[in-house]
């Protein structure tokens, strides 16, 4: 008989693993998000220097909040944001809507490339360009340029999910409306709608999320009283490094936390109804 | 087509048509990808009837009640609904409801919403429409179900409020295309049963479409087979399964052993006719030709009888035995280019007797036997 060997089975890789890539990957996040880590907790110190904790306060959220300036321009922000939204929003939508519903037409693929191709124009170049073409045609309302500059990036972001939502619908359900004597109008409203809306406030978050945080273009067309908060932070940032401003982008974060669980939440559910 | 004539109803029945289709043609695309899904489709369903059609996947059943219900437009011919030409009447126009084949209910609307969705398009009063709601969630049995969204109800019952939302409006002509196709076994039979009496109670047109030769048997008023665009046969479950109309409808509905033969004898009620195989047989005369000499003869499984060898009319081995349950199906070797497919119900011979490579004589009758049309 042969002699059964004790030897330990040596433990196999799965496909794709790579030895150290654990602690790689854990120096990677800690790289990504120590620093903003950082500037949370320093915006709740007590202290008016930046890297020496001398104890708990908030303080300086206090102050923020108290600070006309910046109060302005978080106004600034969320009037652009929500007006920016809600106009990309609906573009976007009757975008989608026509590209998956309104039959064929010649140039479909194209049109689908031209409204999704801000995404890879390089931010620098759709600022300058704004900047020089507003300056031409001498247009000039305010916080307006800033709202139109911001609808036009926000309109691919909102458009992909709601086209994506629209992909993964059931025509037949079109069908049945129409089937149970509904006209088109009521059909759009009563069933197309309600399905496509996760999709659309999918839509609406990111293009929020995306005009709150814009930096550049905001800063090339923005006129003098239309300061947005990530300009103002800039602007103050120039003037020295304050637990102010750690406050100020703490609470920029907080919001924009809130807005992707939220899409996330939102985008789980599948047009049937189920979660994913 | 002499079929398209046969479909035609009589003249008193006429005028009661729910449905006339005149030869309905229908492609898809043009040019070369274009494809030809309904080939001069012609025929009446009666009002009241339980009209089904049958036929093999792909074969253009879908598409004819896309035609009817107007979510595609017909490349030529009429239809005609209760004598109005619907060509041109948009869907929600018209008194027809569908039964789709995934039930497309709403998602997002309770059962009761789903169902009284036709109602509150139709603008019915509230009081009507509540009371009919509660009428179709009772005729199928859904009442305790009122209140749920359909993801949370099992495919039968979706089935059921399916059925309920498209009957609520009481439309003159009820679609169904294959309702039962993603139901188990048990409970699409008791579906059938169910469906008639839907039907019967309501006295609504059901147009059913199955590509289950049972289900259409087993439900139907009449029954349209169809294949490849075409249809091949009209008429009531027992005309097409007893008279096929041709070798298509023959080996769809149900079992069949075609033989070749030729004609030996002069025409009577019945003729001799010898086999390729060299058995001399009896068949039933009606349909043969005037002058044919080569014809197809045609059997059900289930109509031949078993017997002693040299005691029938012909004699053979058997090569193969399937123990179905309630019957056993064997294939015999008699000489012919097929074997013969024979069905014998259980009970009346103690089948555990017979064994593979038995030798049975086999008896076929001359009214069993019938001549096919090609
Ligand atoms: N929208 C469509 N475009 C092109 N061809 C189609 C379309 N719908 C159906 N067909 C074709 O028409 C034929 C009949 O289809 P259908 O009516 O769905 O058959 P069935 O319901 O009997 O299975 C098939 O060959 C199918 O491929
Ligand atoms: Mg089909």
């Amino acid at each position: 008989m042969a002699a059964i060997e004790h030897s330990k089975p040596k433990k196999r890789r799965a496909f794709g693993e790579v030895p150290g890539l654990g602690a790689l990957a854990i120096a990677f996040m800690m790289f990504l998000y120590l620093p903003i880590l950082v500037l949370v907790v320093y915006s709740f110190n007590a202290g008016n220097i930046v890297m020496v904790w001398t104890g708990f306060s908030t303080d300086w959220y206090a102050r923020a909040f108290a600070n006309e300036d910046i109060r302005k321009a978080a106004i600034n922000s969320l009037v652009v944001a929500t007006s920016a939204t809600a106009i990309a929003t609906t573009c976007a939508t009757l975008a989608a809507l026509a590209l998956a519903r309104g039959g064929s037409f010649k140039g479909k693929g194209a049109t689908v490339g031209v409204i999704t191709l801000p995404l890879m124009v390089p931010e620098i170049v759709t600022a300058v360009a704004m900047l020089v073409f507003f300056s031409n045609i001498g247009l000039n309302f305010g916080l307006g340029n800033v709202i139109l500059a911001h609808v036009t990036f926000c309109i691919p972001f909102a458009f992909m999910p709601i086209r994506a939502r629209l992909d993964g619908m059931d025509t037949t359900l079109e069908q049945a409306s129409r089937d149970l004597y509904a006209s088109d109008w009521e059909t759009f409203r009563l069933v197309t709608l309600p399905q496509l809306m996760p999709g659309v406030l999918a839509g609406a978050m990111l293009s929020f999320v995306i005009s709150m945080d814009d930096f550049i273009i905001t800063l090339m067309v923005a006129g003098a009283g239309d300061t947005t908060l990530p300009v103002y932070i800039y602007s103050m940032i120039r003037q020295g490094i304050t637990p102010e401003i750690n406050a100020v982008s703490s609470i920029l974060l907080l919001f924009s936390i809130v807005l992707v669980t939220a899409y996330w939440f939102v985008t789980r559910t599948k047009p049937d109804g189920k979660n994913r | 087509m002499s079929v398209a004539q046969a479909a035609a109803l009589p003249i008193a029945e006429r005028a009661r048509a729910a449905v006339e289709l005149d030869n309905v043609e229908k492609t898809y695309g043009t040019g070369k990808s274009a494809v030809k899904a309904l080939k001069g489709v012609s025929f009446d369903i009666a009002d009241n009837e339980f009209f089904t059609l049958l036929g093999p996947s792909g074969c253009g059943k879908t598409t004819l009640l896309r035609a009817l219900a107007w979510f595609e437009s017909v490349t030529a011919g009429t239809i005609r609904l209760f004598g109005e030409d619907i060509v041109d009447v948009p869907t929600y126009k018209r008194s027809i409801n569908t039964v789709f084949q995934h039930y497309s209910l709403f998602p997002h609307m309770s059962v009761a919403e789903n169902v009284a969705y036709g109602l509150k398009r139709l603008k019915k009063s509230k009081s009507e429409i509540e009371a009919t709601v509660a009428d179709m969630l009772e005729l199928v049995k859904m009442t305790d179900f009122a209140g749920r969204l359909p993801a949370q109800l099992s495919g039968g019952q979706q089935q059921r409020v399916a059925l309920a939302r498209a009957l609520a409006p009481h439309p003159k002509v009820l679609l169904l295309d294959e309702p039962l196709s993603a139901l188990d076994l048990k409970l699409r039979q008791s579906m059938r049963q169910e469906l008639k009496q839907i039907q019967a109670r309501t006295g609504i047109t059901f147009i059913f479409v199955t590509h289950d030769q049972d289900e259409a048997l087993s439900m139907s008023d009449r029954v349209a087979v169809m294949s490849a665009g075409y249809v091949q046969q009209v008429g009531t479950p027992n005309e097409i399964y007893e008279h096929p109309a041709n070798r298509f409808v023959a080996g769809f509905v149900g079992d069949a052993n075609f033989i070749d033969a030729q004609i030996t004898s002069p025409v009577g009620d019945t003729v001799t006719c010898r086999t390729k195989g060299g058995a001399v047989l009896q068949a039933d005369a009606r349909n043969l030709l005037e002058g044919q000499r080569d014809v197809t003869l045609f059997l059900r499984p289930e109509k031949v009888k078993l017997a002693k060898v040299g005691a029938a009319t012909v004699d053979g081995e058997i090569t193969d035995i399937q123990y179905l349950g309630n019957s056993t199906m064997m294939q015999i070797d008699i000489g012919e280019a097929e074997p013969l497919v024979v069905t014998e119900p259980l009970g009346e011979v103690d089948q555990r007797l017979r064994q593979v490579g038995d030798r049975v004589g086999v008896i076929l009758s001359p009214s069993a036997l019938q001549i096919l049309v090609e």
